[in-house]
């Protein structure tokens, strides 16, 4: 761990001010992931301005029906909101299925946006990465890659983002607002994290300097009919190998909408647009689902260890949304 | 629960330890300390051509930086693990090049980061393979055994047989990952050495640190009152202890060196992966006629380490026609070592799954066939068992299981979404002892001390022998002091091979009958000067009959498995086991339970991934290496047979610190199988093995 200044922002100005004044500094949130990579040293700020003690604590009701979490609101406290498990049930469902309590506790809703890829290869310095180093190579493509990604990515990175909060967001349509050097910014969820390209360094649109203040869940008339799934190694305690967060409105027997994140596949949460597209209109039964799958999955480009995964991202999307349209009916 | 002892005991230490009064090695405080990082390898094979330490050295707090051009001459062992710094050349990635020692931990793992040597690098070998041209036969593996044995004509039997199975299963590398770290504070006096140090026997530690410097037994102290977990890790000293006393050494102030998770995964040990080619041949009555077990598996250039993984296929069953076998690749990988019953555990997964699958193929219920192959002797050696309740332990955990009726088609239970299945294995664990010392000790007043250099790795050693002390001397264990984990006490072997209760409380059984005899003399009236028994077991060891000594049992799992998600889960896990006599059962029931769900651990999650490009293991973290969380426990029962086996020491112990995790494995496979028909050889059993497309 290299050594670093501290300093607690007495407000968003000035954190911004001084995390834009040196590209050697950090914000800092529940620390839960940042800190983990300082001691490996693929971080290595030298300036950690804490921000979780700014005044983005707390969740409220917009007048449009939307609801604007701040971002230094913790995990478990979001997931525990009354709001939000009444009407986006898939958000706190997300959040319990993360980490564990004592982390949940400590980890801010900003701070679970930006948190970085857990490739081995990413966390061990002494490896080529072209995430950590652009250029350098990418030792994952051919070797410990069972966990990442089949969809969107690239020859230079093949990472998947850990969070599972942001999948459920990502369904959700939420909108991530940010107080950066130039003022603030809207930025929508489903495009916040980049897909790695050929710049892997860039997790994010973020630019230096950028502070995320608050994220906006959009009102849902049907949010309160979404769920999440996650598929694990272990019972708890470990990041998904995919996940899913739906959500379902049928009526009249007819699919009005349906809203489909994956997670544990992509550089980014993975919107499934072309499934949502594939089901409006729709009859929903078993079947439907399963094209709607292979619709969106098409896509996919699995590696050597990882073509498992293009089979339980669609038998979760036919169970999840066939257990979403029982629970309707 | 069942079996007589003294019931419920709890740990001794308990309450110090819940309220931060046991110190651990790393805990305990010390003037002027400094702080000690290894600087790892960054190459799998070659050598050191130069070391630029510059800029580490400039960092404020940097006391020295050490590497094999500057630290002091170490005398050879026989570990050549142990011979850290002393050379040029490395061995495997990960390897210890380096030590920074510094004011502050924090400098001195920033520094650690600053050391860069460039190496000449060489073509490496990482990678473990069944048609590796280059395998082996060792001598013996681990730790005298017999490398390959055979009886009858196995070919022959195997070739003629009605009914037979030839399968391979694999096994991957596992690492022990005991919760606290290998950790030293060291600090010299002169030319004596103080340690506080993590390890599952001081004794052992000592005499290997006086040997590498040179010194003379008595001018080293190693002191362990507590440790957090060892699970074989630890019952060697490790290279934290030679490079902390070097450190402390070169800079005259006491160092220490806590090592990192990282750094559990490379240079510490681990288990062998295994590729294990297991044939059954059985007559139409399933009878078993041949069995062989052939091993692959791998050690290091800098130290052998061939596991015994075929052994309790010795003695498990009876046939006429049988062989084992071990080959061993040496790899430019870190070395192998123990890990909770080395040899027994990954063999009795692939013997224990192939007997289930023979079970299968000769129409028979598992138990029935284990039992139709019972043998009277042991079946290689023709010695008698001192006891043996394998049926016993399967009759029993048969009942409490609810395993009578069980309809052994698989894949037909169906709960919702789940696919349901149970199963079965054996276990077995050698009953071993070694020879150990113990002071026992009265003063008129006061109460009766027990001294010996026992380990207490969390398994509750302490109050085991206060409990066989107390027992002997006919007085409440109130009234007994024990001390341990200090190498100025009565020599005593290390906590391994779940032998330290036979080996230490033979020597605290023989002192305290020594003392009570001496106290009877005198008429139950202590003199002032207070009256003292002084033992050594070494020649009662050496005069014991010659037998099959092992502890045996029976275990069994129930699994669901996600039908979506291949995900498997276990809500039910039953052991009955036949260990002798139980000392205490509030630990042993912990020691069972705990080794069932390290069972599990190893049956559905452990796995050490080695990229063989790097040659190192690169999930080297516990968010990657995952063991079982609380959440994947379900209702795990053991249970123990009433057991009285009068040729095995004065108290009629087994050990039951391995035993727990030797069949689990298999039984949770046989249960995987069970529920989807899906037979895993590999494991661990990753939901992608398990994925059944939907339609």
């Amino acid at each position: 761990m290299k050594s670093f200044r501290y300093a607690d922002a007495p407000d968003a100005q000035t954190a911004v001010a001084e995390v834009a004044r040196s590209s050697d500094a950090k914000f800092l949130g529940g620390g839960t992931n940042l800190v983990d990579l300082m001691r490996l040293e693929v971080e290595t700020p030298t300036i950690l301005i804490d921000v979780s003690r700014l005044p983005y604590d707390r969740i409220e009701e917009l007048p449009d029906g939307s609801l604007r979490i701040g971002a230094a609101v913790r995990n478990s406290a979001l997931a525990a909101d009354r709001t939000v498990r009444q009407r986006y049930p898939v958000l706190a469902q997300a959040l319990l299925m993360g980490a564990s309590g004592q982390l949940r506790n400590m980890a801010t809703v900003g701070g679970n946006l930006l948190q970085r890829t857990r490739c081995v290869y990413f966390q061990d310095v002494t490896k080529p990465c072209n995430k950590r180093h652009p250029g350098t190579g990418c030792p994952a493509r051919e070797g410990d890659h069972r966990n990442l990604a089949i969809l969107g990515h690239s020859e230079a990175c093949i990472a998947t983002h850990p969070s599972d909060m942001a999948v459920a967001l990502a369904a959700l349509g939420a909108i991530v607002n940010v107080h950066g050097p130039g003022g603030e910014r809207r930025i929508p969820l489903v495009g916040f994290h980049r897909l790695p390209g050929d710049q892997p360094d860039r997790d994010t649109v973020l630019e230096h300097g950028d502070l995320i203040t608050s994220v906006e869940v959009p009102r849902l008339a049907f949010g309160a009919h979404s769920r999440y799934r996650k598929v694990r190694d272990r019972a708890s305690f470990a990041f998904a190998v995919v996940s899913i967060a739906a959500a379902l409105d049928i009526k009249n027997g007819i699919v009005r909408e349906a809203r489909i994140a994956f997670g544990g596949v992509a550089h980014a949460p993975w919107r499934a647009a072309r499934a949502e597209e594939a089901l409006q209109g729709a009859d929903p039964n078993e079947e439907v689902f399963g094209h709607a799958a292979d619709e969106e999955l098409a896509q996919a480009r699995p590696l050597r260890d990882n073509a498992f995964k293009v089979d339980l991202a669609r038998n979760l999307m036919v169970r999840t949304l066939s257990e979403l349209k029982e629970a309707a009916s | 629960m069942s079996g007589r002892g003294t019931n419920g005991l709890g740990r001794l230490e308990g309450r110090d330890k819940v309220t931060d009064n046991a110190p651990y090695a790393a805990e305990y405080p010390s003037d002027g300390v400094l702080y000690a990082m290894p600087v790892q390898a960054t190459i799998a094979k070659g050598t050191i051509v130069r070391v630029d330490a510059d800029a580490a050295r400039a960092l404020p707090g940097v006391v020295t930086v050490m590497t094999h051009a500057t630290a002091e001459p170490l005398a050879p062992t026989s570990d050549g693990e142990l011979a850290v710094l002393q050379s040029s050349a490395v061995a495997y990635r990960g390897q210890i090049v380096g030590l920074v020692v510094a004011e502050s931990l924090e400098v001195a793992r920033e520094a650690a980061g600053l050391v860069h040597f460039d190496y000449t690098e060489e073509p490496h070998a990482a990678e473990l393979r069944a048609d590796d041209p280059r395998l082996y036969k060792p001598d013996h593996v681990n730790p005298a055994f017999e490398t390959d044995t055979q009886l009858g004509d196995f070919d022959a039997a195997y070739a003629t047989a009605p009914v037979k199975i030839d399968h391979t299963y694999r096994t991957p590398a596992e690492h022990n990952n005991p919760m606290e770290p290998h950790a030293t504070l060291a600090t010299w006096t002169g030319d004596r050495l103080m340690l506080y140090d993590s390890n599952q026997g001081s004794t052992t530690v000592q005499l290997v640190v006086a040997e590498v410097f040179g010194l003379r037994p008595e001018q080293v102290r190693v002191i362990t009152r507590h440790v957090g977990g060892g699970f074989g890790q630890k019952g060697t000293p490790r290279p934290n202890v030679i490079l902390a006393s070097l450190a402390a050494r070169a800079t005259g102030r006491p160092v220490k060196l806590a090592i990192t998770r990282q750094q559990m995964f490379a240079f510490v040990g681990y288990r062998t992966p295994t590729i294990q080619r297991v044939r059954l041949a059985a007559d139409e009555s399933g009878r078993l006629s041949a069995i062989a077990h052939d091993v692959v598996e791998q050690t290091s250039t800098v130290r052998e380490f061939a596991e015994q993984t075929a052994i309790a296929t010795r003695h498990m069953y009876a046939a006429p026609n049988r062989r084992t076998t071990h080959r061993l690749a040496r790899l430019d990988v870190p070395t192998p070592s123990w890990m909770r019953a080395p040899g027994e555990c990954p063999g009795m997964y692939a013997l224990e799954s192939a007997m289930d699958e023979m079970a299968i193929a000769c129409g028979l219920d598992p138990i029935e066939f284990r039992i139709r192959n019972e043998p009277q002797m042991d079946p290689e050696e023709r010695i008698p068992f001192s006891s043996r309740n394998l049926v016993a332990c399967m009759k029993e955990g048969a009942g409490r299981f609810g395993w009578s009726g069980r309809d052994p088609r698989p894949g037909v239970r169906r709960d919702g979404r789940h696919l349901i299945g149970t199963g079965m294995a054996a276990s077995t664990y050698p009953v071993y002892r070694r020879p150990a010392s113990a002071v026992a000790r009265v003063e008129a007043e006061g109460p009766y001390r027990v001294l010996i250099n026992a380990t207490d790795i969390g398994t509750g050693t302490r109050t085991a022998l206060t409990i066989i002390a107390a027992e002997e001397l006919g007085v409440p264990h109130e009234n007994v002091q024990i001390e341990i984990g200090d190498s100025e006490l009565p020599q005593a072997p290390l906590a391994g091979g779940s032998s330290g209760t036979a080996s230490w409380g033979t020597a605290v059984a023989r002192a305290c009958q020594q003392l009570r005899a001496q106290i009877e003399e005198h008429d139950m009236a202590i003199p002032s000067a207070g009256l003292e028994a002084r033992v050594d077991t070494t020649e009662e060891l050496g005069s014991q009959a010659r037998m099959a000594r092992h502890a045996f049992g029976a275990q069994f799992a129930e699994v669901r498995v996600d039908m979506d998600s291949g995900e498997v889960r276990v809500p039910r896990l039953l052991g009955v086991f036949a260990a002798g006599r139980i000392i205490n059962s509030t630990t042993a029931r912990s020691q069972f339970i705990g080794a069932m769900i390290m069972g599990q651990s190893m049956a559905l999650y452990e796995e050490s991934v080695m990229d063989p490009r790097f040659g190192d293991y690169v999930n080297h973290d516990l968010a990657g290496y995952h063991v079982a969380a609380c959440a994947d426990v379900g209702h795990v029962e053991a249970h123990w047979l009433d057991e009285h086996d009068s040729n095995l020491n004065p108290m009629g112990t087994k050990g039951i610190g391995e035993i727990g995790i030797v069949g689990t494995a298999a039984a949770i496979g046989n249960a995987v199988y069970h529920a989807t028909g899906i037979r895993v050889r590999e494991l661990p059993i990753h939901l992608e093995k398990l994925l059944l497309v939907s339609a």
